[in-house]
């Protein structure tokens, strides 16, 4: 039986002003979904995905919502205002706006809050400033605020990009303890190795939809040309695929890599 | 040495006057708060300037103040949007353009039909002893609705404020939100320019916002903390203002300048001596 659809974006067309960001995409995403957006800078991925958000309105085809469907969403932590004086508490609970005129929190909401951030590894943090946690806590916080709103479809834009190696790690499991428990999610990447390829499912962009299905299925030498414009070649281990740059990366630099991502590897683990 | 305080309080203009700037200061700085954490201190000081040419107009052609400077500042901002949505040239220059034309416009009709230099002095520093029972009205009354609206609609301004992409995606309007905050700032402007004049204008907008940012690291506190600054600022500066002779806003402006520079220090020293702990462990 074929999952409930939460979003379809029937063949849309979305511009700026006269340049188009994304032609005649067709992505459906259904209850349970995990799915990666990925392509190169300005291929149109993050207007997919605001999109599908609604803040973005096709100037041709149509987006079609579940009726009622609640989505969380979390933006790149690169575009936060780290110096903007609010709590890790007030950032969870101001999305919480229906309903609610005077500064206090109240005591439902704070033990609410106070879940979603036990839950996220953030307890006892609730009176910190954003700028005194680490990277991982930081995005964290923004999952934790997504989540305070009990989304059935949660939406990650870039989500481990500009962060180490450890807080990568962090992210991956996060997401897919929030997927086992039945969170749908739909993020965009850049990164096809650390992130892209773990995923069960992919949407490869380049203006229009290039492919769209399992990592192993979609990521191939065909596709990624079609959707970076380069050649890439693809290295399959352990059933997973490992994708390399022909342009800089030697041979060497491939194993390195490899040797890396079995070390980090955390979502088959 | 109280009855030397008390001395200037048997003068009615000085008691309206320390009322005015009082709650003018309070004002300033709730408001303040969001033009400084949305990096909007040009377009206060910008707006400011813009209804000096309404002010000016509406002496000329003998309309109501509020009327005049009111419509004139309500199209200065909506040619600055235009100009800034065309995106052929940034907001900031917009605001440059556009603004400054209007000031040079009202000195223009200043110099043609009335006494300019005179009304440029009261412009930029106000008139805060002849203050008149509608000043007091018309800032109480803009003061009340601005702290209901301020504290009724917190979270829409928060989130408009902090994030607004993610505002406006989770149903915020924010769209609606930044109109209301400048019809707020507008009409601020409008009821306290004949009164404080654009200097202190600009001044109370940012500085004591700046003070209550350094002071804390919470929204909601600092929407306490800064209109309290600036209500001090207002209250200490007219009366020192009054037994040293000094220009009433030039004082106020100075009494926050101090508050500025000691917080400004204290937390500089607060920061190192942090540090110093974290090197020490």
């Amino acid at each position: 039986m074929t999952a409930e659809i939460l979003v379809e974006c029937a063949h849309i067309t979305c511009a700026y002003d006269s340049t188009v960001a994304v032609h005649d995409a067709h992505v459906t995403i259904h209850r349970g979904d995990f799915v990666g957006i990925v392509g190169p800078s300005g291929s149109g991925k993050t207007t997919l995905l605001k999109a599908i958000l609604g803040a973005v309105k096709p100037v041709e085809g149509h987006v079609t919502k579940k009726p009622g469907l609640r989505m969380g969403y979390v933006p790149q932590v690169e575009s936060v205002d780290w110096n903007f004086p609010v709590t890790v508490l007030e950032v969870v609970a101001m999305t919480r706006t229906t309903g609610r005129f005077f500064p206090r929190i109240s005591q439902e909401e704070r033990t609410e809050a106070l879940e979603v951030l036990e839950r996220l590894g953030l307890g006892g943090l609730e009176h910190r400033h954003i700028r005194e946690l680490s990277g991982g806590q930081q995005q964290r916080v923004f999952v934790a605020r997504a989540l305070f709103h009990k989304p059935e479809l949660l939406v990650l834009d870039e989500p481990t990009s500009g962060v180490d190696v450890r807080t990568r790690h962090e992210v991956l499991h996060l997401l897919a303890d929030l997927h086992d428990d039945g969170v749908s999610i739909a993020l965009t990447t850049h990164d096809l190795n650390g992130l892209a390829a773990h995923l069960p499912r992919l949407v490869c962009m380049n203006t229009s939809v290039v492919a769209d299905g399992a990592p192993i299925d979609v990521l191939n030498s065909d596709v990624l040309e079609k959707t970076y414009g380069a050649p890439m070649e693809v290295l399959i281990h352990g059933g997973m695929p490992i994708v390399l740059d022909n342009g800089g990366i030697t041979w060497h630099a491939a194993l390195v890599n490899w040797v890396r991502l079995e070390s980090n590897d955390c979502w088959n683990s | 040495m109280i009855a030397g305080i008390l001395d200037p309080y048997r003068y009615d203009f000085f008691t309206n006057g320390v009322l005015v700037a009082t709650i003018a200061g309070a004002l300033c700085g709730l408001l303040g708060v969001f033009v400084v954490l949305r990096g909007m201190s040009y377009i206060g000081h910008g707006l400011s300037h813009a209804v000096f040419g309404g002010a000016a107009a509406s002496a000329v052609m003998g309309l109501n103040y509020f009327v005049g400077a009111g419509i004139w500042g309500v199209t200065s901002g909506v040619i600055i949007g235009r100009i800034a949505r065309r995106r052929l040239i940034g907001a900031d220059a917009a605001i440059g353009v556009v603004t400054t034309a209007s000031f040079a416009m009202g000195l223009a009709l200043l110099n043609r039909y009335g006494q300019a230099k005179k009304s440029i002095e009261a412009v930029l520093f106000g008139s805060v002893l002849g203050v008149q029972t509608v000043d007091i009205i018309a800032v109480s009354l803009v003061a009340i609705a601005t702290a209901v609206i301020v504290f009724g609609l917190y979270r829409h301004l928060l989130f408009a404020t902090f994030d607004p992409e993610v505002a406006q995606v989770s149903g915020v309007s924010v769209a609606w939100v930044e109109a209301l905050l400048m019809g707020m700032l507008s009409l601020t402007i409008l009821v306290t320019m004949r009164v404080i004049g654009t200097l202190l204008i600009s001044a109370l907008l940012v500085i004591p916002a700046s003070v209550a940012r350094m002071l804390t690291n919470s929204f909601s506190r600092m929407l306490w903390i800064s209109p309290l600054i600036g209500a001090t600022s207002a209250f200490i500066g007219m009366n020192l203002a009054y037994h040293l002779d000094t220009s009433a806003s030039a004082t106020i402006i100075l009494v926050g300048t101090l508050q500025f520079i000691i917080v400004y220090a204290v937390s500089g020293l607060r920061g190192r001596s942090r540090i110093a702990h974290i090197h020490h462990v």
